[in-house]
């Protein structure tokens, strides 16, 4: 585990790790496990447990992406949610940069997740409506580093204008904003802290046609310009085949198939993932 | 019943006003369309096209504050000068309404049950007995396991296909003759979704029951239905059976919308990326005069800013709003 000091000055020690060993996986998830406990059923019986996680590995390599696909209750946003560090594994490990998130002090994650950002469903409900969009934009640098409000400023500009928002929309507040270019400030107020890896949980699945496009088009080029990586849940499978390299389907818990989105959606191999494609409606025509 | 001539339903000319903070709103306008028994229909389009209101409007559930001009015929009753209480007759009973969210739509309070016989009592005078058999039988043709033993379950206790399941079970409860089913897949899993849309598909067949279905789902309304209108700005862009729109693709719009989907199994190319439409739906207060689409479209002309563009025959029931349709 690398020492609290270099941990501390967090875009240090990712450059620093990020360069010495190319071939080490920005992500690497081991045998994560999560156990929720149930209500008892009887007085004096043990609770009964439901298995959202049973033991998912997978790397994701610097720049690259991997989609995890699967239905309600697959344990995708379970994943997520312990990738982000914001839940407990009952067993297993998340290595960010050769750091296991799970066994850093409440200090060193706060410093840990400048690399690490996450985008939500619902562009309505994961922006504050009372806060103008530079106060939310900027905030996770505010947790992070005493800066300026000077460097806020110009910090909040540099990420508005790489997800195509004007500098005049930095005063604006949520409301006066459509769903898609919601969406736009909640990448920006991920891109800020200049992360290696962005959790997006279904991030075009609340947008229009038309506006799913325009925002899918927008993480490929921020992957082209500055190497993020993406661990994309969806349900999807376009959605993802279009983003990721990699993808995982998950059912009950477990990864029943992996591979590259297009061969893994033309010649399904597990009769889950078939079941799934083959309920995907499609334009079919003569 | 009725003289088979008359259409079940016969939408003319519709033009729904809202009222907003920016003052009178034209949310739906110059909409038209005729259903038969029997027949499928979808809307497609993007938040804010007006398919949602048009869905309203024939069920006589618009905000207060909109106005409706146009006509609006079910079997030959004329909705829009119709009283209240007539309407009330007719809803939940001959035509009936399923939403998108379905945890919404269903009373937390009031057991499963209930619900579903509510209608029953209501527009056939069933005891409660009676209605309470005649539940059980609907959650059971909707696919609810064990209905008999969950009758006093609550909403809560189902998970999100089931709960459409229930929704849907209450709309047939009277079966009616017009469903109107807005985004009902929307909130489900695609293998829950499938199985929905194959029983609103069984419920057609078997009792000739028309159906509108709203999505702004390209693939679920190929699969669905045999007609569909394209709506953008409040609009009909685009008509025709769904084999010929979405075969021709005739109007910019409808090109645009086809585009942008992401398509599965599409070999993918690095520094590729999808198509997309310029600008943003717009706010209905800022639609742009004459062609809704003007301003976004690629093809846009001065001309296209004068008026609305008259619809056009392409053959077969297909018909698109476009000034330059002709055009290579």
């Amino acid at each position: 585990m690398s020492t609290t000091k270099s941990i501390a000055v967090g875009a240090i020690s990712t450059s620093a790790t990020g360069q010495n060993d190319s071939n080490s996986p920005l992500l690497r998830v081991q045998d994560l496990r999560r156990d929720y406990p149930l209500p008892r059923t009887s007085l004096l019986g043990p609770r009964p447990q439901v298995h959202a996680l049973r033991g998912v590995s997978l790397d994701i390599h610097a720049g690259r992406s991997l989609g995890v696909v699967g239905e309600s209750g697959s344990g995708k946003s379970t994943l997520a949610r312990l990738v982000m560090a914001l839940d407990t594994p009952s067993a297993g490990s998340v290595e960010l940069l050769g750091r296991d998130l799970h066994r850093l002090t409440a200090c060193e994650l706060r410093a840990a997740r400048r690399d690490l950002q996450m985008v939500f469903q619902d562009p309505y409900g994961s922006l504050d409506p009372r806060q103008t969009v530079e106060t939310i934009v900027t905030e996770p640098l505010q947790a992070l580093a005493n800066a300026t409000k000077a460097e806020l400023r110009e910090r909040a500009a540099e990420v508005l204008a790489q997800v195509g928002l004007r500098a005049g929309d930095a005063h604006k507040y949520p409301h006066e904003f459509s769903g898609g270019q919601r969406q736009r400030i909640a990448i920006a107020r991920a891109l800020i802290t200049r992360p290696r890896l962005i959790v997006a949980d279904e991030p075009v699945s609340a947008l229009d046609v038309s506006v799913q496009a325009q925002v899918l088009n927008l993480l490929q080029d921020l992957q082209e310009r500055h190497g993020v990586s993406y661990l994309l849940i969806s349900h999807d499978l376009a959605v993802v085949q279009q983003l990721c390299d990699e993808v995982l389907v998950l059912y009950q818990g477990q990864v029943v198939e992996r591979g590259a989105p297009q061969a893994l959606f033309t010649q399904p191999r597990h009769p889950y993932t078939q079941a799934l494609v083959a309920a995907v409606p499609r334009m079919a025509l003569p | 019943m009725m003289a088979s001539a008359t259409p079940l339903l016969e939408v003319q000319n519709l033009a729904i006003t809202l009222q907003t903070q920016r003052g009178a709103v034209r949310a739906v306008h110059d909409l038209g369309f005729t259903l038969a028994r029997g027949e499928t229909v979808g809307l497609i389009g993007e938040s804010g096209c007006g398919k949602s209101l048009t869905a309203l409007a024939l069920m006589g559930l618009l905000p207060d504050g909109a106005s409706v001009r146009g006509s609006i015929r079910f079997d030959g009753q004329e909705l829009l000068a119709m009283p209240d209480k007539a309407l009330c007759q007719l809803r939940g009973n001959r035509m009936a309404m399923v939403f998108q969210e379905p945890m919404s739509a269903l009373n937390p309070v009031h057991s499963i049950g209930r619900q579903v016989a509510e209608p029953l009592r209501l527009h056939q005078g069933l005891s409660a007995r009676q209605a309470r058999t005649q539940a059980m039988e609907l959650l059971e043709r909707v696919g609810i396991a064990r209905a008999a033993e969950r009758l006093d379950a609550y909403p809560h206790q189902f998970s999100g296909g089931q709960r459409q399941r229930i929704t849907i079970a209450m709309a047939l409860a009277c079966g009616p003759d017009l469903l109107i089913a807005d985004e009902p897949t929307t909130a489900l899993d695609v293998t829950v979704q499938r199985q929905i849309l194959e029983l609103l598909a069984g419920l057609v067949a078997e009792r000739g029951m028309a159906l509108i279905l709203i999505s702004h789902d390209l693939g679920v309304i190929a699969q669905s239905v045999a007609r569909t209108l394209v709506m953008y700005g409040g609009t009909v862009v685009e008509s025709g059976p769904t084999r010929a729109v979405f075969g021709a693709m005739a109007h910019p719009y409808t090109q645009g919308l086809f585009a942008a989907r992401p398509r599965l199994g599409a070999a993918r190319v690095a520094g590729e990326r999808l198509p997309t439409i310029a600008g943003s739906v717009p706010d209905l207060a800022d639609l742009p005069a004459g062609c809704p689409f003007a301003g976004r479209c690629p093809r846009t002309l001065d001309a296209c800013h004068a008026a609305l563009p008259p619809a056009v025959a392409l053959g077969a029931g297909h018909e698109a709003r476009c000034i330059r349709l002709g055009e290579p």
